[in-house]
């Protein structure tokens, strides 16, 4: 089981519902974290485990060898992205407008353009009973996340048995590093508040879920803060609404100091009771 | 013309309508830049009435004319990004996955793949409420390259700004620190953290400012919901005294933030007055910091 958790909006709770559903849950069973929010990983803050891996992440850049070079300019003009341009006698290569598609370097008539290894970012991984949490941090300046968070799904599936449940946080947006992180969840929850932006957050969400044809429900968070709004757009769109959390101002603080709430806050437990109802996950301590 | 740019690191931490109560403090002095295009909102608050509409074109994908394909599979050998699909013996590209390299298209024998213009959006320039402007986007679901569209949003607003020689570009940016984030730093006078006293707000903070001090711009921070934890409020203005950060201002938790949205104000436009007190004083601050009188 692959649950993805995701929003449209920003600090809708994504990272809180993610860290307590996966810590819950490990209370019996084996579970993953992949906290692939890799510009602004939060999840490690909740959870404590021991660190048991380490390493660092790269993608693929071109490096030019003059040596080799003819200075043909097929490369330059092979690059969709402007990434490689000659100045004089001199090929430039500009990494961040790289996409690795490794285009130049194997289409280079005398090999002069090698793919070499660019690190982006770093992926640990860390234990705590039955859970353990992959975090993935995109290095400062680095523009692409997609490929970090790739590689941090590809890690998850060849390092532990498929039967384990893997729950991947998302980064917030709907853009490329939103839908990569989405698109291999057999599920996904969007997590959302019920306010004018929330809801305009969620429909682009929808929108982005349903081109992608992937099976989503929602969580609302905060539900007592707002209007009907969301509650309605569900109704008529037919999403499913497994759960809700109040707004509570000692939710805010527990947050704030990196707790789990499910402990402290029965309606946090409660919440999550429903949505592993939903997902037929059998838990003892519900 | 000074240009401000309002970010967060962490989403939720109140960017958007502390954003959108300094346009409507600048008033006919703010030109305003809506550059979170993932998930743009400041709509909600300003009540845009768009006057140009225009598509925005990005990037390229990839397509396989059915009738030309040979069916030999030399697409999907050099493809990096998976995107070659083969159902039922057909080969075709999956329009979500591919970059637009147009490697396959190159090398193709039978000259059956095509590159076609990506149309990632739209983008606007409306007439807002405080009878100024506001230049926004959308993007479509699921599209790519949104730092292009965040430089199209940034550089129109600038245009504008200059043409109409208003004091202020005011731009709301997007969570996080990749492309979009980046795209919206450039070329800016002033940068706005917008943080919380939790332990990611904190954490998030300490990574987006060393983000923006690659861009040598000078750089405040208000605390929001200062009151719900002292002690990591204490910590981030620290961090602030040893990093010459502006201390900005301090906002209490209060729940006039989403009272003040759902009726499609910004919070200084509701009945507040501490929140609007402290958002006055705040925005004088920051205009006497970049030299605009009173």
């Amino acid at each position: 089981m692959k649950i993805s958790i995701a929003s449209g909006k920003g600090g809708t709770g994504k990272t809180t519902l993610a860290v307590n559903l996966a810590a819950y849950l490990a209370l019996e069973h084996d579970v993953i974290l992949a906290d692939l929010d890799v510009e602004e990983p939060n999840s490690g803050l909740f959870i404590h485990g021991n660190k048991t891996y380490e390493q660092a992440v790269y993608r693929m850049i071109p490096e030019w060898d003059s040596e080799k070079c003819s200075l043909c300019s097929l490369c330059t003009e092979v690059c969709a992205f402007h990434a490689i341009s000659r100045v004089h006698d001199d090929i430039l290569v500009f990494p961040q407008l790289c996409h690795s598609c490794y285009a130049c370097s194997e289409l280079c008539p005398v090999n002069a353009l090698p793919m070499v290894q660019k690190k982006i970012g770093t992926l640990k991984q860390f234990e705590s009973g039955k859970l353990t949490l992959i975090e993935s941090i995109l290095d400062i300046g680095e523009e692409q996340a997609v490929p970090l968070i790739k590689q941090a799904i590809q890690f998850a599936d060849e390092s532990f048995p498929e039967e384990t449940i893997r729950i991947f946080d998302a980064p917030p947006g709907t853009s490329c590093p939103m839908v990569e992180a989405v698109k291999h969840a057999d599920k996904v929850i969007l997590i959302t508040e019920p306010t004018p932006v929330g809801l305009y957050d969620l429909q682009l969400a929808v929108e982005t879920l349903q081109a992608l044809q992937k099976a989503f429900v929602v969580v609302l968070n905060r539900y007592d803060i707002g209007n009907s709004h969301i509650s309605e757009f569900c109704r008529d769109k037919q999403i499913p609404l497994i759960a809700t959390i109040p707004n509570q101002r000692k939710i805010a603080e527990c947050y704030s100091r990196g707790e789990l709430l499910y402990h402290t806050i029965p309606e946090v437990k409660f919440a999550l009771d429903q949505i592993l109802e939903y997902f037929h996950i059998p838990l003892q301590a519900s | 013309m000074k240009e401000i740019v309002i970010i967060s690191g962490k989403g939720g931490t109140g960017k958007t309508s502390i954003t959108a109560s300094f346009a409507v403090l600048g008033g006919n002095a703010v030109i305003t830049a809506d550059c979170d295009v993932d998930a743009s909102d400041m709509h909600v608050f300003m009540q845009p009435q768009p006057y140009y509409t225009a598509d925005f074109y990005s990037g390229q994908y990839a397509s396989i004319d059915q009738d030309l394909c040979i069916n030999c599979g030399k697409c999907k050998d050099v493809c990096h990004f998976d995107a070659v699909r083969v159902i039922s013996g057909r080969y075709s590209i999956d329009k979500m996955d591919c970059e637009g390299c147009g490697y396959c298209t190159r090398i193709c024998p039978a000259h059956a793949i095509r590159n076609i213009n990506n149309h990632v959006g739209w983008w606007y320039i409306s007439k807002i409420k405080t009878s100024s402007k506001m230049v926004h986007a959308r993007m479509k679901a699921g599209a790519e390259n949104s730092g292009k569209l965040v430089a199209k949003v940034k550089n129109t607003a600038r245009e504008i700004a200059e043409t109409e020689e208003k004091p202020f570009v005011l731009i709301d940016g997007s969570p996080g620190i990749g492309c979009p984030v980046i795209s919206s730093l450039s070329g800016a006078d002033y940068v706005i953290l917008v943080s919380e006293p939790t332990v990611s707000g904190l954490h998030d903070l300490k990574r987006v400012y060393d983000l923006v001090q690659k861009f040598k711009i000078p750089v405040g921070c208000i605390i929001n919901k200062a009151d719900i934890n002292r002690e990591n409020r204490d910590k981030i203005v620290m961090f602030l005294h040893e990093n010459r950060i502006d201390h900005l201002t301090d906002l209490p938790y209060d729940l006039t933030f989403t009272k003040a949205m759902i009726e499609g104000k910004s919070i200084v436009e509701y009945d507040n007055n501490i929140l609007m007190k402290i958002l006055n004083d705040t925005w004088k601050t920051l205009i006497k910091k970049l030299n605009y009188p009173e």
